[in-house]
């Protein structure tokens, strides 16, 4: 595998995939592979796939998950927080430049009339989002009744989702002890 | 100033530490933490999301970005960018460190019972609370006087609307399923804009 010339290219490389991306995560998944596999020839396929599985049990933003491993793999600890800087920076000056703008934009009513379109819009992006997340986990009477009950709770109550989040890994492992111990029995 | 700062980069790490699943679950995460506690303003928080998501970037980067800027409003132009600075490295740092302990001790833990037992808990309920606010943002655009919070059913005011933009853009989805969160973003901004202008 091929080292980069400079550190200085390891975070233009991360910048430009960082520059390009709309969407974040996992969309940015093709062109870092595109750039770090095959154009640089830094890491191989075996570890984008090894990073895409780490990033389905970790928390945490994914594009810094997989620019901090990808980073690391190719130059330690120097190149994991190159890397990770680079996919961070463009997104720091895109919407700091938007930020110091967007009150001037929201004061013309149609602009004001765009973002009522814009939220509805978020409304259904978020909706979309559950149901692919949904595609990927298996349905058992364990599931569905967390389902609900988190349903319920962060719909009806003022409970932070922090504890509700809290609860659902809690639950999660006395679940998996109790399975553990039918099965010893039987 | 300072204070504010650290307490803002604190809510910031708890979010990039409790975000499974891509940018979405961070949603509920925000609700909670920042608007409950009256950190920023209900409407700002889905506009940011709106730009966040058609601006080039990962969507968790770009609200801290957002959001830091915004903390700092009072104190000027770099206060700004030292806020949207702090809440950036606040929200990445998590990830950066937990990554990086995978990186250089092996990924074994992951691998342990307990982890993947937490997780089995964890996903159903992320969905959940995805679930529940993008149910909670269409009900609140539809029909802005409910708080389910506070049970408090009060239809007087109906914002037909975004009742009429909402079923256009479902109505598109279901036809183009293959549409870019921008794509729809973009149309539901023109919607808007055509939709107000004939009944504001």
């Amino acid at each position: 595998m091929k080292k980069p010339h400079h550190l200085f290219e390891l975070f233009w490389v991360f910048f430009k995939i960082g520059a390009v991306t709309f969407g974040g995560g996992l969309a940015m998944m093709p062109i870092m592979r595109k750039e770090v596999v095959e154009t640089k020839g830094w890491v191989d396929d075996d570890d984008i796939l090894k990073i895409l599985v780490i990033s389905e049990s970790t928390p945490g933003v994914f594009a810094v998950n997989a620019a901090t491993f990808i980073g690391y793999k190719i130059q330690g600890f120097w190149g994991s927080l190159v890397a990770t800087l680079g996919v961070i920076i463009p997104s720091l000056i895109t919407i700091s430049i938007i930020s110091f703008f967007i009150m001037q934009f929201k004061s013309l009513t149609l602009v004001q009339y765009a973002f009522y379109g814009i939220q509805t819009a978020v409304a259904l992006l978020i909706f979309k989002a559950a149901l692919k997340l949904s595609k990927k986990i298996h349905f058992d009477a364990f599931a569905w009744i967390l389902l609900t009950a988190s349903i319920l709770f962060a719909t009806f109550t003022n409970i932070s989702v922090l504890w509700l989040l809290l609860v659902g890994a809690i639950l999660g492992i006395i679940y998996g002890m109790i399975e553990q111990i039918k099965g010893a029995k039987s | 100033m300072i204070l504010e700062l650290l307490q803002l980069a604190w809510i910031f790490f708890k979010i990039g530490l409790f975000t499974f699943g891509g940018g979405y679950a961070m949603i509920p995460l925000m609700e909670s933490e920042l608007v409950s506690r009256g950190l920023i303003d209900i409407n700002m928080l889905y506009d940011f999301i709106g730009i966040a998501e058609s601006t080039p970037g990962p969507i968790a980067i770009n609200m801290a970005t957002f959001i830091g800027n915004e903390a700092m409003i009072e104190y000027g132009f770099l206060a700004r960018i030292f806020g949207s600075i702090v809440m950036t490295t606040a929200v990445a740092l998590p990830s950066f460190i937990i990554i990086l302990l995978i990186a250089t001790l092996g990924s074994k833990f992951l691998e342990s019972k307990f982890v993947q037992e937490a997780f089995k808990g964890l996903k159903p309920t992320v969905i959940g609370l995805i679930l529940s606010v993008s149910f909670g943002l269409i009900v609140r655009l539809v029909l802005p006087m409910i708080s389910f919070e506070n049970l408090l059913f009060d239809f007087s005011v109906f914002q037909f609307q975004n009742l009429i933009i909402f079923m256009i853009l479902v109505l598109l989805t279901v036809f183009y399923k293959k549409l870019s969160p921008i794509t729809l973003i973009l149309v539901g901004a023109i919607l808007g804009m055509i939709v107000y202008s004939v009944w504001s």
